[in-house]
């Protein structure tokens, strides 16, 4: 678009019809608050996009999510690296609370789609964290071949997980080769930033599968209050959290010598969709309720403990030998702690009276294959909670660290 | 569409341009005519060197499929053809042509890029300035809109009478070739208030002043309720309502930016209505649609090529490859003449075609951008 252009175009515009006029003037408003730098409103609830390690892992969960797993559809290395770096641009500016694109929803000229899709405008960034993985496959097809070159860089952490018992997981909503979380205190601006990074996406990338999560079910800091999930009970009590600064550093980040260089400072990331039997839960009774949990269903305390953060009495026979807290507590799994970060979802019915809903389990680690696995054939085998769960979609993903400043790129470590 | 001044500019002298290709173009051809023998697997043509002006292509179909002649400019711009040569028939195509390289084409069958040879042309090209090279895609691309139009009136008459018939069998055959042409200049026909959804509109569309008609009302009694006894003026309206929707089409001049969004539009009809089995609901029959959609949008990008590539001409390679991408995945599909059932696709080969679709629609939907900027 020319400079000279605008003005004239604008006028059209304006001039066109009187109620297209004063939309068209509310909507050029909208841009220039968005994109403002210096907006102190917008400032107060960015999380930064630059740093050591990506944002939305430690970050404070925030209450929505959009999750996202693409096919890479391209043969072409080039065009898969270009695509990355133009992500990583318009994650920049999302995240700032700014528009996809350098021209924005509506300041283009009237004949072109605009490079942002507008249903922002107006939003602050309201938290916005983008968080991008890479799956096993982009490092081999389904037949071992080695798609882009990144066959012998792919990280032994990243081996694809087993069948778990009870698992009936559909291949079409699990897996993929690259997924954005994003994660926001407004689904509208997660939802925006999924919906444009799947359109600078097209030709290269192809939604594979997405999920959106309405509630987060864990917190992973000190400061944040523990939400429930869609049993009714408190979730995520004793999740890693960003103040655990040793345990993070032995749990959750990557280092080089755990045999990837490129996944220094990195994370894996293990996601389960997780649908609940909702209905047949509910007329469960509270005793019972509480004992498949191992929790009082009021305060969150362990059996036979009186507050949430009190410790649970593992030796103690009044938490049940198959109940969740127990199964899942560290102690039973030679210390292993995950960084949940998991959100509730309801995907309307399932056309039998339920509701289609539950838990998108996700969860950071150093690596899957001494955390997750372990703790979730433990849970498979045992957990009383099974008769409420079905797990039905599972993906795995190598998550780098964190982009440096402008210059760097999402995977620029995985391409060098 | 609001026209902004530089648009209605090109749409006046557009207006008043002469169409090369016309029939009464008074310009001398050069030469007598030049012979094509065509048949279902040679398309010999008398000449490859040619010096610059005006030709007149005489194509004799000595096979058993029904053929077509084109002569291409790069990027397959249509400088002239002729559709539906029937076996044993012979037709002229006049065609002026500047110096520069063609591709000649003839299609057995009307499927596929064609039995394809090199034509040079010879003589003084002076170099396009960039109006000049959006007038002239109106002009290639009203060329085209003629060629289809004609084609369309035969197909949508054979079409028609089978159904007055009462052949069943031959009125099913007909259908998705007579729709072929129809869905090709879908942009065209629609600009004509009622006449699209008369000819063309859905069962649910259909309300009490517009009721089911059409292409999609002989298409539900051929394929559902199997009674077409009832149908004759059904038939007859759609034969009136198409050869309306012709005279007007042929007389339209379409701006560069009108094409550039038809275009577009063609694409999100296959992504809409095709790939989701919505449009041919009762034959299944979409994936002629879709590739006549996909023909369509590539003849209005071909035509708006040489502003493009002064323009924006990594935007031109984008598209390229993404049209190629899209023409290998159809492939797939391919059954003699015609193609598979939209119903026998499974959902990850839908999947397939809704990703080179997508991966080419983007890249079109900025060239209305590209050709309004000044």
């Amino acid at each position: 678009m020319s400079d000279k252009s605008f003005p004239r175009r604008r006028v059209i515009a304006l001039a066109g019809a009187g109620v297209a006029g004063v939309a068209g003037a509310a909507a050029v408003g909208g841009a220039l608050l968005r994109s403002s730098d210096s907006a102190a409103e917008a400032a107060t609830d960015q999380v930064p996009f630059y740093g050591p390690v990506q944002a939305g892992i430690v970050t404070p969960a925030q209450d929505r999510l959009h999750f996202v797993a693409f096919d890479v559809v391209t043969k072409s290395r080039e065009q898969l690296v270009q695509m990355l770096k133009d992500w990583t641009a318009a994650a920049a500016r999302m995240t700032a609370g700014k528009d996809a694109g350098e021209i924005g929803a509506t300041a283009g000229i009237l004949e072109a789609p605009p490079d942002d899709t507008g249903e922002a405008i107006g939003l602050p960034a309201a938290g916005l964290t983008l968080t991008v993985g890479f799956g096993p496959t982009l490092f081999r097809d389904a037949t071992g071949k080695d798609r882009f070159g990144l066959a012998a860089r792919k990280p032994a952490a990243l081996a694809d997980l087993p069948h778990f018992p009870g698992d009936t997981i559909d291949a079409t909503i699990s897996g993929g080769d690259i997924c954005v979380q994003a994660c926001a205190n407004d689904p509208q601006v997660a939802v925006h930033a999924i919906r444009n990074l799947a359109r600078i996406g097209m030709g290269v990338v192809s939604v594979r599968w997405s999920q959106l999560g309405f509630g987060r079910t864990s917190s992973t800091s000190t400061a944040q209050t523990t939400p429930r999930n869609l049993f009714g009970f408190k979730d995520g009590t004793a999740n890693l959290k960003a103040e655990e600064t040793d345990l993070l550093r032995e749990h959750l980040w990557a280092v080089a010598d755990d045999g990837s260089d490129w996944m220094a400072g990195g994370s894996y990331l293990v996601s389960r969709k997780i649908r609940m039997m909702i209905e047949t839960w509910d007329r469960t009774s509270l005793g019972e309720q509480e004992d498949i949990i191992g929790r009082t269903k009021g305060e969150g305390a362990p059996i036979g403990q009186g507050r949430e953060f009190d410790e649970p009495d593992l030796t103690s026979t009044s938490i049940l030998a198959d109940a969740h807290v127990r199964l899942a507590h560290p102690t039973t799994n030679s210390g292993a702690h995950l960084l949940r970060r998991g959100y509730n979802f309801v995907d309307g019915s399932d056309g039998l009276g339920r509701l289609n809903a539950g838990l998108f389990f996700i969860a950071y680690q150093r690596d899957p294959r001494t955390h997750f696995v372990p703790i979730q054939l433990n849970l498979a085998r045992h957990d009383a909670m099974n008769e409420y769960l079905r797990h039905v979609s599972s993906g795995l993903f190598a998550c780098p660290a964190g982009v440096s400043g402008p210059d760097d790129f999402w995977g620029r470590a995985l391409f060098a | 569409m609001r026209p902004t001044p530089l648009l209605v500019a090109l749409l006046t002298v557009g207006s008043v341009a002469a169409c090369s290709s016309d029939k009464s173009d008074s310009t001398a051809a050069t030469g007598g005519p030049i012979t094509v023998k065509a048949s279902d697997t040679a398309c010999e043509v008398a000449k490859s060197t040619l010096d610059a002006g005006t030709h007149v292509f005489q194509i004799a179909n000595s096979g058993n499929k029904v053929t077509e002649f084109y002569v291409y400019a790069a990027g397959d711009r249509v400088m002239g053809e002729v559709e539906n040569i029937t076996p044993g028939l012979s037709r002229e195509l006049r065609v002026e042509l500047p110096a520069g390289t063609y591709q000649t084409a003839c299609k057995p069958g009307m499927i596929g890029t064609g039995i394809r040879a090199d034509l040079t042309v010879s003589g003084s090209a002076a170099p396009l300035t960039e109006d000049a090279a959006l007038l002239q895609a109106t002009e290639s691309y009203t060329r085209y809109i003629t060629s289809q139009s004609e084609a369309l009136v035969e197909k949508t008459t054979d079409f028609v009478t089978a159904v007055k018939g009462g052949d069943i069998e031959k009125s099913k055959q007909l259908f998705p070739i007579a729709r072929t042409y129809y869905e090709r200049i879908e942009p065209v026909a629609e600009i004509f208030g009622d006449l699209d959804p008369k000819i063309d509109g859905r069962e649910d569309d259909a309300t009490a002043e517009l009721p089911f008609s059409g292409f999609h009302k002989l298409e539900k009694d051929l394929w559902e309720t199997k009674d077409i006894s009832k149908d004759g003026p059904v038939a007859d309206q759609l034969l009136t309502d198409v050869k309306e929707v012709v005279a007007k089409a042929k007389a339209e001049k379409l701006s560069p930016l009108q094409l550039a969004n038809g275009a577009k539009e063609l694409l999100d009809e296959v992504a809409n209505s095709k790939i989701t089995g919505e449009e041919d609901r009762y034959s299944h029959t979409d994936l002629w649609d879709f590739a006549a959609n996909v023909d369509g949008s590539q003849a209005a990008v071909a035509a708006l090529r040489p502003a493009l590539e002064q323009r924006d001409p990594e935007l031109v390679k984008q598209i390229d490859t993404a049209f190629t991408n899209v023409d290998n995945e159809l492939a797939k599909y391919r059954v003699g003449d015609g193609w598979k059932l939209q119903n026998e696709l499974s959902q990850a080969e839908l999947k397939g075609l809704s990703d080179v679709i997508n991966a080419l629609a983007e890249p079109i939907s900025k060239i209305a951008g590209v050709i309004a900027k000044k």
